[in-house]
């Protein structure tokens, strides 16, 4: 399965919770598939989705689902000591592995070739930490909302993109539409 | 007058409750009073663009946030400022410590205090300058600015401004 596909698996379950979604062709496909008030997309600055979900989480009761890429985990390492030593029982990072920077042409990451996130994130002090097959996303990503514990889940599937619109909304639309749902 | 605990009393008084820092050797006593609050969560980052993605985070789950960092810092963070912080209109008051000024004893900071200025400058960031302790009155009234106008705000901490580098 490629990305889109597993998004569009997933929808359902992100329908009722509050999503950070990673930049490029993630976030144009969520938008595309389910656009939701509870859907923060990043429109630039690669590599913060982590972060940016990990404050959230600190900040408000709600469980926060971040849907995060291999090369901006990569391009961000420093986010994974942060969460091993402060995760909240309501963070759950979602790590779509591809193999590749997907959004610039799926040039591939270090993931495709030895490097293993999985034991990265355990190395760091991660807890919950699953790998998951594609076909399996949908199981995994409920079980990590039902067990009430911050998970890091590295979703393994193949490299590739569905052709969907830019998201033409104004960042401080979504931003405020965001908050809105956060405080309600 | 401890100007650590003041700046941290500030922060609390302005229900700044979330602050992320990276050390710098002039920040050492504030980050050291921020740590042991309890009305302020500190959460240390590994590198400042990461703390800013914490403190976008934090902010819209409706805490009020800071970072606290070096202005070599602003060579990593400019892209973030720019697209994040500035772009979906975010608070950020940003306390840095100003090296490379005056009474500073490593030369390489001076390299980064040379375009510290021009770079807040170019990005359309508020920017203040603490030189003298006193300078520490007008905190108050720029973390109420940032507050009410949504936008990243630099505040630059030289050496002066923090007694010195004592026997270096
Ligand atoms: C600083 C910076 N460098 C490069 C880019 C270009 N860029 C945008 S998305 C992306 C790939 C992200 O890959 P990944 O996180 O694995 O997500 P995927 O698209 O594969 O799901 C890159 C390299 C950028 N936006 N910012
Ligand atoms: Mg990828």
């Amino acid at each position: 399965m490629i990305r889109s596909e597993i998004l569009r698996d997933i929808a359902p379950i992100l329908r009722d919770q509050l999503v950070v979604c990673n930049i490029g062709i993630p976030s144009q496909e969520l938008h595309a598939i389910d656009d939701q008030p509870t859907n923060f997309y990043m429109l630039g600055t690669m590599g913060l989705a982590s972060s940016i979900g990990l404050g959230l989480a600190l900040a408000q009761p709600k469980t926060v689902i971040v849907i995060d890429g291999d090369g901006s985990i990569l391009t961000n390492l420093g986010t994974l000591p942060t969460i091993g030593n402060n995760c909240p029982d309501n963070y759950i990072l979602m790590i779509i592995d591809n193999g590749s920077y997907g959004s610039t042409g799926d040039q591939p990451t270090y993931t495709s070739m030895k490097t293993d996130l999985v034991a990265m994130a355990r190395a760091a002090g991660c807890e919950n930490v699953v790998e998951v097959q594609d076909v399996d996303t949908g199981t995994a990503l409920q079980a990590a909302i039902d067990s009430g514990k911050g998970t890091v889940m590295v979703v393994k599937c193949d490299s590739g993109n569905a052709k969907m619109p830019v998201i033409t909304m104004d960042p401080v639309v979504i931003r405020d539409r965001f908050m809105k749902a956060v405080a309600s | 007058m401890n100007i650590d605990k003041r700046i941290a009393d500030d922060l609390a008084a302005n229900d700044v409750s979330f602050v992320t820092t990276v050390p710098c050797k002039q920040l050492a006593g504030v980050i050291e009073e921020i740590d042991q609050r309890s009305d302020i969560f500190h959460i240390p980052s590994n590198k400042e663009d990461e703390g800013m993605g914490l403190c976008a985070g934090a902010w819209m789950g409706g805490k009020r946030p800071a970072i606290i960092m070096q202005n070599t810092a602003i060579g990593v963070t400019i892209n973030t400022l720019a697209t994040l912080i500035q772009y979906y209109r975010m608070p950020l008051p940003m306390i840095i410590s100003y090296r490379g000024e005056l009474r500073e004893p490593v030369a390489c900071q001076v390299e980064m205090a040379v375009h510290t200025k021009a770079l807040l400058a170019q990005m359309h960031i508020p920017t203040y300058h603490f030189h003298w302790q006193s300078d520490v009155e007008e905190f108050d009234n720029i973390l109420k600015y940032t507050f009410m106008c949504n936008k990243p705000v630099a505040i630059l901490t030289d050496a002066n401004f923090w007694g010195g580098y004592g026997d270096q």
